[in-house]
């Protein structure tokens, strides 16, 4: 009896038989994956396992507790549905892509020490690249090379932090960090928030979805941020400094969805702003605010997928991403239209919608821990929420003004798909018990009180009261809003343009000081040294050696005639000198 | 049925009949806060009824209006073509 198995080996493994099946076979077995990882979620128990001693270290892939579970739920359920949703995709790669994104996910979720973490991380962020490369378009190459970048960035800045803490503390566990304000601290929280969205390093994400192929986006909107917001959880709760983040990103993506124009990235502007929630819970740092950032999590997971499904139906049955190209689209897609409100009233926070569960729960924290101001900001911040998710972006996309598109609904595998997120962001709504009993600790929490759901009813309509007195200002705009990739796109021009001008006419004045000066000075020193040193001194020094070797070798010739009496002669005088000194020595011993 | 009930909201139409409904709902909700018991309230606007509904309103129009400011007066909004060559 196995007690543990991981469930990521499901998944990487699993995705090396995609390419070779065919038709209904590939299908079932596409399905089956995420089941298999359901499934083991669904077997475990806490405790640790899998742990391998590697290069002195100890690497454990299996450490199993109530946070790492709740995730490893839905990130298996939300595995299932997305590839639901791509099942008509044709091309096994983007498959295999998402079941290793998906794998690198769930393996930094039950990654009991850094290192295990870091190389999940890193697999997260290439498979998942793959998904934005496979539209094909100029926009979406260079986009996902923008995205890859940016992450290696963020996974060398976690990787050096990681060092550093284990030179420090000779321990890679992943637990709650020492908040000493030390660099390691920071390098491994620059490299999570990064993977969070949080601004300034956020702009990869609403950059990057909105360029990715219409079911590989449905994966991203689900994996990447959550997975950072799991770190968040284990690693810096209580961290003052993303309490203030958070509630600045909650306002942040507002901000930018009311600009926006392409309708995935005011969605992606959302996921921002609704992982600001998530952020401010972590930071707040309370056994309520940490139960919310988590349920928060689960649920956004779900509605946020919808959501991207159904905005990304319309796109492939359209052609065509803005708002200002979209409208009137009520009369043949009207499923389409019912399910992503679903998605809408769950991220807008309803009563019985998802959102109205888990959300409330961040706010409550945020305000029993006696945070007034972050408490009314995030409240302020759902207001903005159901004005873009749940009536600006379907207003213009469905309603609005007649675009003459002949669209039809998507495939019926897109419809089910939608349709099972649907039916748990209403089922979450209405019996938030099961999801309550997942958190990590105690829930003491009723969001069904009279007064909590007629003052966010009250919220909400007049929120609607706005948005269509205020309709004529919110006609979306044909623009584009710059943010803080602009740093990295047109600030790498000023870089470019720094590089071919100040820098080339400096290298050119550098050349040219170079040429006057040592070049000729060399020269001269050179001529010097042929001329003189070499003719006369150099030259003058091998010639006196050879002349005086070839005079002494004109002595020694002499001395060689070839005739034996000379030598003869030669030795009987050697032979006389060496008996006269021994005669000598002899005679002067004494 | 899902169908019917789409393309009767989405007929002009029945604008009219509609706008009538959301102003109902909205009394009734702004209503609705007043009779509710409030043993939950940690500030003191969570106490004030209506709060909810002055609340968001005020969001709504605030994110618009600031949103829009920074979009045109804060240099965010571009052409589409900013980043091409």
């Amino acid at each position: 009896m196995i007690d543990w198995f991981h469930p990521s080996i499901v998944f990487i493994a699993g995705s090396i038989l995609i390419p070779f099946l065919r038709g209904k076979v590939r299908d079932a077995y596409l399905m089956m994956i995420p089941i298999l990882g359901v499934a083991t979620i669904f077997n475990m128990s806490p405790g640790t396992y899998w742990t391998y001693n590697f290069l002195g270290g100890s690497l454990t892939f299996g450490a199993v507790d109530k946070l790492s579970i709740v995730f490893g739920w839905v990130f298996t359920i939300a595995s299932f549905i997305s590839i639901v949703y791509a099942l008509h995709v044709k091309e096994s790669g983007q498959h295999v892509a998402a079941f290793l994104y998906v794998g690198g996910s769930l393996g930094v979720t039950f990654a009991g020490d850094f290192f295990t973490l870091f190389i999940f991380w890193e697999l997260m962020a290439f498979s998942s690249a793959y998904l934005i490369f496979a539209r094909r378009e100029k926009e979406a190459i260079k986009a996902g090379y923008r995205y890859i970048l940016v992450h290696i960035f963020g996974g060398v800045c976690l990787l050096g932090g990681v060092m550093l803490h284990y030179m420090k503390t000779k321990s890679t566990a992943v637990g709650p960090l020492v908040q000493d304000g030390s660099l390691s601290f920071y390098l491994i929280l620059i490299g999570v928030m990064l993977n969070a969205a949080v601004p300034p390093l956020h702009a990869w994400l609403t950059d990057a979805y909105p360029e990715g192929t219409v079911t590989g986006s449905v994966f991203m909107s689900a994996f990447t941020t959550k997975t950072a917001v799991y770190v968040l959880v284990r690693v810096f709760p209580g961290t003052d400094l993303l309490m203030y983040l958070g509630t600045i990103m909650a306002l942040y993506g507002v901000v930018y969805a009311v600009l926006e124009n392409d309708c995935r990235r005011l969605l992606a502007y959302h996921i921002i702003s609704q992982v600001g929630y998530m952020v401010a819970g972590v930071g707040i740092g309370s056994d309520m605010s940490l139960n919310g950032s988590v349920s928060h999590a689960f649920a956004h997971i779900l509605y946020k997928g919808l959501l991207f499904m159904g905005a990304g139906a319309v796109i492939q049955m359209t052609g065509k991403r803005k708002l200002t190209e979209l409208g009137g689209l009520y009369k043949t897609m009207p499923i389409t239209l019912v399910l992503y409100m679903i998605g809408g009233f769950a991220i807008s926070a309803f009563p019985l919608f998802s959102g109205f569960v888990t959300k409330s729960m961040v706010v409550a924290g945020a305000a029993h821990d006696h945070k007034p101001a972050i408490a009314l900001l995030l409240t302020l911040a759902s207001a903005g929420t159901f004005l873009h998710t749940g009536l600006k972006l379907p207003y213009y996309m469905f309603f609005g003004k007649d675009s003459g598109l002949k669209a039809k609904e998507p495939p019926l595998n897109m419809l089910i798909a939608m349709g099972i997120a649907a039916f748990l962001c209403i089922g979450i709504g209405v019996l938030p018990g099961p999801l309550y009993a997942l958190l990590p600790y105690p829930v003491h929490f009723d969001p069904y009180t009279g007064d909590h759901v007629t003052s966010a009813l009250g919220i909400l309509l007049f929120t609607g009261l706005g948005f269509f007195m205020l309709l004529k200002k919110l006609d979306p705009e044909p623009t584009i809003s710059v943010d803080t990739d602009w740093v990295y796109r047109k600030g790498s021009r000023l870089f470019m343009w720094f590089v071919n001008k100040p820098i080339v006419i400096y290298e050119n004045y550098l050349a040219e000081i170079y040429n006057t000066w040592f070049s000729r000075l060399t020269l001269v020193l050179s001529n010097f040294f042929a001329r003189i040193i070499d003719v006369r001194g150099i030259d003058g020094i091998v010639n006196g050696v050879a002349g005086f070797f070839i005079s002494l070798a004109g002595t020694l010739r002499l001395s060689s005639t070839g005739l034996v009496r000379n030598y003869a002669f030669t030795m009987l005088i050697g032979g006389t000198a060496i008996i006269a000194y021994y005669l000598f020595a002899y005679l002067t011993r004494q | 049925m899902i169908k019917r009930f789409v393309l009767y909201i989405g007929n002009p139409d029945n604008a009219g009949t509609l706008k009538k409904l959301s102003y109902i709902a909205l009394v009734l909700v702004f209503i609705s806060d007043f009779l509710v018991h409030r043993e939950h309230a940690i500030y003191f606007w969570d106490k004030i009824p209506g709060w909810g509904a002055f609340y968001g309103f005020f969001s709504c129009v605030v994110i618009i209006l600031v949103s829009k400011f920074l979009g045109h007066q804060g240099g965010i909004m571009h052409d589409e073509d900013y980043y091409d060559d």
